[in-house]
C-alpha cells in the first residue's frame, strides 16, 4: 500500500477528515501545536541567546522580564526565552519519539495478541497486566535515578518502553471485537491470507483508536518529562527543557515567578492542545456520528 | 444412509453427518464442561444451479452449518465434498484456492463491509487475492460487477456508510461474485431489509442464479421468502435436519410436526381469515442439553406421540420420493413397531396433517 | 366512531442535524378509538417510530415536536402538559412495548422488581403489594412458575419470555392505550405467533386500545381493524384493514403488497419499488413518492397531494383519487428510468 492509500484507509470516509477539520477544537489545537513545533524547529533562528551560556553570572542572574530578556533570566544568568524555545525541542522530540515508538510496539503486540489469540495472547496480556500494575512514574524515577541524568535518546526509549502497555491492551480489545465482525469473516471467505487480513482489515480499523491514544499519549509524555526534569532526574543539565527551567526557579517560586509561569504556560498550552486534538479525533472517528442508511432519521442518503 | 439429494443431478456439494460442538469452558483454567451441540449430524446435497433453503428458528444451527461448510468455523466431524474435493482435508493454501468457488453473503449489511474501505476496494479485493485482474482491467471488472448488482459504477469511490441497507447488501453480493463462484451460502441475506428492498434483492439473487448457473444454500427464517426462492427446503431444529423436501411438497404436505407448527405460525396477509395456529408450548430447549430421542418431542403436537419418542432418535428417512423427514410416528417408518414397543410405545404411527399447517388450500 | 381516545393533528417532529433539518414526521394526523387496534405500517425511515415517541413526548434533542402539533388523549392536550403530568401518563395511561425486550429491561434488577416498580410509582403500592402485583401480571401473561420467575433477572429468560415480561410491565396499570413498536420483529415466527395472540387476547379482555407499529403486513392483516400506511414522514393511506388489502389505492401501498412474498402465493417474480426513500432533510416538493411511482404525471411534481377521501373512511394521498383513469397507463417509474436500481 502506498502512503496516501494507507492514510486513506485509516481515515476511511472522507467525511471523517472533513468533520475533523471542521471541529473548532482541531483547528485551535493544530494552530497551537504548529506554533510550538515551528518555534522548536526554528529555535536556533528565533532564540536571542545561546540557551546554555551563562551570560553574566555577576550582573544578570535572576533578572525579571525586560526588553533585553523578554522572559527574564534564571539564577545562572541564562536567557529564559532562549531556554524555553530550545526546551520545546526536547519536550516535543521526547513526546513524539516516545509515542511513535510506543504506538508501533503497542499496536504490533496488541494486534498480534488479539488476532492470534490462544496461548500467545494469554502470555502477552499477562505480561502487560503485570507491567501495568507498576506505576509508570515509579519505574521512570527508579531507572532515571540509577542512571543519574539521562540523554535525549535514553530518555525517549525509557518513555516508550514504559508507554506501550496500555496501547497494546486497547488495540488487543479492538482486534478481538473486529475478529468477530462479518467483514473479517468475508475476507477469510474470499481467501485472504491472515497477513492480508491483519494489514488491510484489522490495522486500519484499530489505527483510529490508537491515533486518539497517541494524541493523549504525547501530552502524558510531555508532562512526565517535565516532572522528571523538575525532580532533577530528567535530561542532563545544562540542556534546557521546560521542566528543567521550572526546577531552576523551584526554590524561589514567589520572587522568581517568571521561571515557573512561562514554561508552565508552555506545558499547559501544549498538553491542552494535544488533549483537544485527541478528543476531536475520537469524535471524528466515532462511526455513530456517520449518518447511516437505515437510521430512521437519516433514511437513504445515497 | 442414502443422501437426501435430488435424483436427477450429481451433487455439487455433499454434506454428510456434519457436526459442530462448541465446548463450554468454565473457570479460570477453561475446563471443558459439556458442549453446545450447535450442529448435530447434518446431511444433505446441493445440486449445481439449485437453491437449497435451510430454515429454522434462531439457535437451530443453520448459520453454523453454512459457515462450517465453508470452514469459516472448523467442523467437529463429518464430511463436506465440493465438486469431488474433500473440503475438510484441504490445507490452508488449497482452502484459499477453493474459496474462489464457494462464497458467502451475510445478513447484516452494516457489519459485513469494512467501514474504512471504499466499495470499489471491497469488490476489488477478491480480484487481487486470486490474481484475477490488475490495474485498469480490475477497475473495469469492478465497474461491471457493480452494474451487474444494480449499482452505479460511479459509486466505486464511495464508502459503505453512504449507502442504505439494500445497497450495501448489493455490494456484499458483488464482492461474492467477484471471484466467480459456483456456490454461494446466503446467510439470511434479506432478513435485515425492508419489504420492498427485500424483493429487489431476492429478484437480483434469482437473476444472478439464472445468468451464472449459481447454486445457493439459502439460510433464512422467513418461510414466505424461502417458498419463493427455493427449489428444496431443509428444516432444522436444535442442530438436526428434521425435514427435507422439494418446496411444493414441504409447503403442500409438511410431515414433521415441527414444520407444521412453523408453517402455521406464518401470518397470512389476508384480513378476515383468522388462521388456525399450532401454538407450541414452551421454549426451544438449550442445545447444550438437548432432549433425548427426538429433539422435538417435548413440544410435539402429534397425536401419536408417546414415550418411545423420548427414547428413539428418529432417522431422517424418505417418506415419499424426495421427501425426507425424521419422525417415527409418521408412516412409513423404518423403525419397526416392535422396536417402538420395546421403547415403550403405546400409539401406532398414523399420518397426521393438521389443517393449520396448510396455506394453499385456504 | 365516538370520541376517539387518541387524536393526532398535524404532528410535526423535526430533527435538527448538521446535515440539515430532518422532517421525520411531517404533518401526521390520525385517531385511535377506544378498544381499537390500529396498525401503522411503513418501511425504515417513514417516521412511524418517531410518531410513537412523539405521542409519549419522548423525542430527544436534536429532535423536537414543532409548535402547532396537536395531540389529544382522553380529552387532554398532551402538548400543554408539563413534564410531571406527562410522567403520570407514561406507563399509567399510555404504555409502550418495544422491539428489543432485552434493552427495554434493566439487567441489574429482577423482573419482579421491574414490574412492581410501575405499580409503586403509579399506584403508590408498597414493596410487598408491588411484588404480589408483579406475580399476578406474570401469571396473566402466561409465564409458568411466576413466583419463582419474579426473582429472576432478564438474562435468565428467553427472548419470548422477556417480551412477555415487557407486556406484563405495560399492562400493570391497565392503560387505555398500548403502543407496540415492532413488538415481535426480534422474535422467531412461532414465538411471534404466541406473543401476538397474547397481546390480542389481553387487550380484548381489558378493553385496551393498541397502536401496533410494524413493517409486516401479515401481522397487520391478522391483528388490526384499521391500518395507517406511512411514507416519507406522512400518512399516505388509511383504511379498514380488509378494505386496504382488497382495494389499496396509493401506489406505495400497492407496491408494498406486491413486494411481499406470501406462503401459498404465486411464484412469480416479486414486484419491487425501484429507487429509494428520499432523504428526510430534503423531501421533494409535490408528491414524495413521485420518482418511484408507475403512474406519476406533471401534477405530481407541482402539487403536493392532500389526503383525499375516497369513501367509507378510506383516505389516500394520491392525485389518482381525482384522475382515476391514469391508473390504466402505468409507465416505468422515473427512478427506474434513471437506471439507478439500488435500494
Amino acid at each position: 500500500m502506498n502512503p496516501s492509500a494507507a492514510l486513506a484507509s485509516i481515515l476511511g470516509p472522507r467525511r471523517t477528515l472533513s468533520r475533523l477539520l471542521h471541529d473548532s477544537r482541531t483547528r485551535i489545537a493544530l494552530v497551537v501545536l504548529l506554533i510550538v513545533a515551528l518555534s522548536a524547529v526554528f529555535a536556533p533562528l528565533l532564540a536571542p541567546y545561546d540557551p546554555t551560556v551563562q551570560l553574566d553570572i555577576v550582573r544578570l542572574p535572576s533578572q525579571p522580564p525586560s526588553f533585553a530578556h523578554p522572559l527574564g533570566t534564571d539564577p545562572y544568568s541564562r536567557d529564559v526565552l532562549s531556554r524555553l524555545l530550545y526546551g520545546g525541542r526536547i519536550s516535543l522530540a521526547v513526546g513524539l519519539g516516545a509515542v511513535l515508538l510506543a504506538m508501533s510496539f503497542g499496536i504490533a503486540i496488541g494486534a498480534v495478541a488479539g488476532f492470534i489469540g490462544g496461548a500467545v495472547d494469554a502470555v502477552l496480556m499477562r505480561f502487560v497486566d503485570a507491567a501495568l500494575s507498576i506505576p509508570r512514574l515509579l519505574v521512570l524515577i527508579l531507572v532515571a535515578s540509577l542512571w543519574g541524568s539521562l540523554g535525549l535518546v535514553p530518555l525517549t526509549l525509557l518513555m516508550a518502553g514504559t508507554g506501550w502497555f496500555a496501547v497494546s491492551r486497547l488495540v488487543r480489545a479492538e482486534t478481538l471485537a473486529l475478529r468477530e465482525r462479518e467483514f473479517i469473516v468475508a475476507a477469510r471467505a474470499l481467501g485472504a491470507s491472515p497477513m492480508r487480513i491483519l494489514v488491510r482489515h484489522v490495522l486500519p480499523n484499530v489505527a483510529a483508536p490508537a491515533l486518539v491514544a497517541a494524541a493523549l499519549g504525547i501530552a502524558n509524555v510531555i508532562l512526565l518529562e517535565a516532572g522528571l526534569s523538575y525532580l532533577g532526574i530528567g535530561v542532563r543539565p545544562p540542556t534546557a527543557s521546560w521542566g528543567a527551567i521550572i526546577q531552576d526557579g523551584a526554590e524561589r517560586v514567589s520572587d522568581l515567578w517568571w521561571l515557573t509561569l512561562f514554561p508552565g504556560l508552555a506545558i499547559l498550552v501544549t498538553v491542552f492542545a494535544c488533549n483537544a486534538l485527541g478528543d476531536a479525533l475520537r469524535d471524528a472517528f466515532d462511526p455513530r456520528q456517520l449518518p447511516r442508511g437505515n437510521d430512521p432519521t437519516f433514511a437513504a442518503e445515497a | 444412509m442414502t443422501a437426501p439429494a435430488r435424483a436427477d443431478a450429481a451433487p455439487l456439494l455433499s454434506v454428510r453427518d456434519l457436526t459442530k460442538h462448541f465446548p463450554i469452558k468454565r473457570g479460570v483454567f477453561g475446563r471443558v464442561d459439556g458442549a453446545v451441540r450447535a450442529v448435530d449430524g447434518v446431511t444433505f446435497d446441493v445440486a449445481p444451479g439449485e437453491t437449497l433453503a435451510l430454515v429454522g428458528e434462531s439457535g437451530c444451527g443453520k448459520s453454523t452449518t453454512g459457515r462450517a461448510i465453508l470452514r469459516l468455523i472448523e467442523p467437529t466431524s463429518g464430511s463436506v465434498r465440493f465438486d469431488g474435493q474433500d473440503v475438510l482435508a484441504l490445507d490452508a493454501s488449497d482452502l484459499r484456492k477453493l474459496r474462489r468457488r464457494m462464497q458467502i453473503v451475510f445478513q447484516d449489511p452494516f457489519s459485513s463491509l469494512n467501514p474504512r474501505m471504499s466499495i470499489g476496494a471491497i469488490v476489488r479485493e477478491g480480484l487481487t487475492i486470486h490474481h484475477l485482474a490488475e490495474g485498469s482491467a480490475a477497475d473495469n471488472r469492478v465497474r461491471q460487477l457493480l452494474e451487474e448488482v444494480g449499482l452505479r459504477p460511479e459509486y466505486a469511490s464511495r464508502y459503505p456508510h453512504e449507502f442504505s441497507g439494500g445497497q450495501r447488501q448489493r455490494v456484499g453480493i458483488a464482492r461474492a461474485l467477484s471471484v466467480e463462484p459456483t456456490f454461494i451460502v446466503c446467510d439470511e441475506p434479506v432478513s435485515a431489509l425492508d419489504v420492498s428492498v427485500q424483493a429487489q434483492v431476492v429478484n437480483l439473487l434469482q437473476d444472478l442464479q439464472r445468468d451464472r448457473g449459481l447454486a445457493y444454500l439459502f439460510i433464512a427464517h422467513d418461510l414466505s421468502v424461502v417458498e419463493h426462492i427455493a427449489d428444496r427446503v431443509a428444516v432444522m431444529y436444535l442442530g438436526h435436519v428434521v425435514e427435507l423436501a422439494p418446496v411444493e411438497k414441504l409447503y403442500g404436505e409438511p410431515i414433521m410436526p415441527y414444520t407444521q407448527a412453523l408453517l402455521s405460525a406464518v401470518p397470512a396477509p389476508e384480513p378476515g381469515v383468522k388462521r388456525e395456529r399450532i401454538l407450541l408450548t414452551g421454549d426451544v430447549p438449550s442445545p447444550a442439553n438437548p432432549p433425548s430421542g427426538c429433539v422435538f418431542h417435548p413440544r410435539c403436537q402429534h397425536p401419536a406421540r408417546d414415550s418411545a419418542c423420548a427414547k428413539i432418535v428418529p432417522p431422517l428417512e424418505e417418506k415419499t420420493p424426495g421427501h425426507w423427514a425424521a419422525c417415527i410416528k409418521q408412516p412409513p417408518t423404518s423403525v419397526s413397531w416392535d422396536d417402538q414397543r420395546a421403547a415403550g410405545a403405546t400409539n401406532q404411527p398414523e399420518f397426521f396433517l393438521p389443517r393449520a399447517a396448510l396455506h394453499r388450500s385456504a | 366512531m365516538t370520541t376517539p381516545l387518541l387524536e393526532l393533528e398535524n404532528l410535526h417532529t423535526y430533527f435538527y442535524t448538521d446535515t440539515g433539518v430532518a422532517r421525520a414526521v411531517d404533518g401526521v394526523s390520525f385517531a385511535v378509538g377506544v378498544g381499537e387496534t390500529v396498525g401503522v405500517v411503513g418501511e425504515s425511515g417513514c417516521g412511524k417510530s418517531v410518531t410513537a415517541l412523539s405521542i409519549l413526548r419522548l423525542v430527544r434533542p436534536p429532535g423536537r415536536i414543532e409548535a402547532g402539533s396537536v395531540m389529544r388523549f382522553e380529552g387532554k392536550d398532551l402538548m400543554a402538559l408539563d413534564e410531571e403530568a406527562m410522567q403520570h401518563i407514561r406507563g399509567n395511561r399510555i404504555a409502550m412495548v418495544f422491539q428489543e425486550p432485552m434493552t427495554a429491561l434493566n439487567p441489574v434488577f429482577t423482573i419482579g422488581d421491574q414490574i412492581g416498580e410501575v405499580a409503586r410509582v403509579h399506584a403508590g403500592m408498597n414493596k410487598r403489594q408491588a411484588l404480589a402485583k408483579a406475580v399476578e401480571m406474570l401469571k396473566l401473561v402466561g409465564i409458568p412458575a411466576p413466583e419463582q420467575r419474579a426473582g429472576e433477572y432478564p438474562h435468565q429468560l428467553s427472548g419470548g419470555m422477556r417480551q412477555r415480561v415487557v407486556i406484563a410491565m405495560a399492562l400493570v396499570m391497565n392503560p387505555a392505550l398500548v403502543i407496540a413498536d415492532e413488538p415481535t420483529t426480534a422474535l422467531d415466527v412461532t414465538i411471534q405467533a404466541q406473543i401476538l395472540e397474547l397481546l390480542a387476547d389481553l387487550t380484548r379482555r381489558l378493553g385496551t386500545s393498541v397502536l401496533l407499529i410494524t413493517h409486516d403486513l401479515g401481522v397487520v392483516a391478522e391483528n388490526c381493524t384499521r391500518v395507517i400506511v406511512m411514507y416519507a414522514g406522512e400518512v399516505v393511506e388509511e383504511a379498514a384493514t380488509s378494505d386496504l388489502f382488497a382495494r389499496a389505492h396509493h401506489p406505495y401501498t400497492e407496491g408494498l403488497l406486491g413486494a411481499m412474498p406470501r406462503v401459498g402465493g404465486e411464484k412469480d417474480r416479486l414486484a419491487t419499488i425501484p429507487g429509494t426513500v428520499p432523504p428526510p432533510t430534503n423531501w421533494p416538493k409535490g408528491c414524495r413518492f413521485r420518482d418511484r411511482c408507475p403512474y406519476s404525471w406533471e401534477r405530481c411534481e407541482s402539487e403536493h397531494p392532500p389526503l383525499y377521501q375516497i369513501g367509507g373512511g378510506h383516505t389516500s394521498r394520491c392525485h389518482l383519487a381525482e384522475e382515476p383513469e391514469r391508473r390504466q397507463h402505468p409507465h416505468p417509474p422515473l427512478a427506474a428510468q434513471r437506471g439507478a436500481t439500488a435500494a
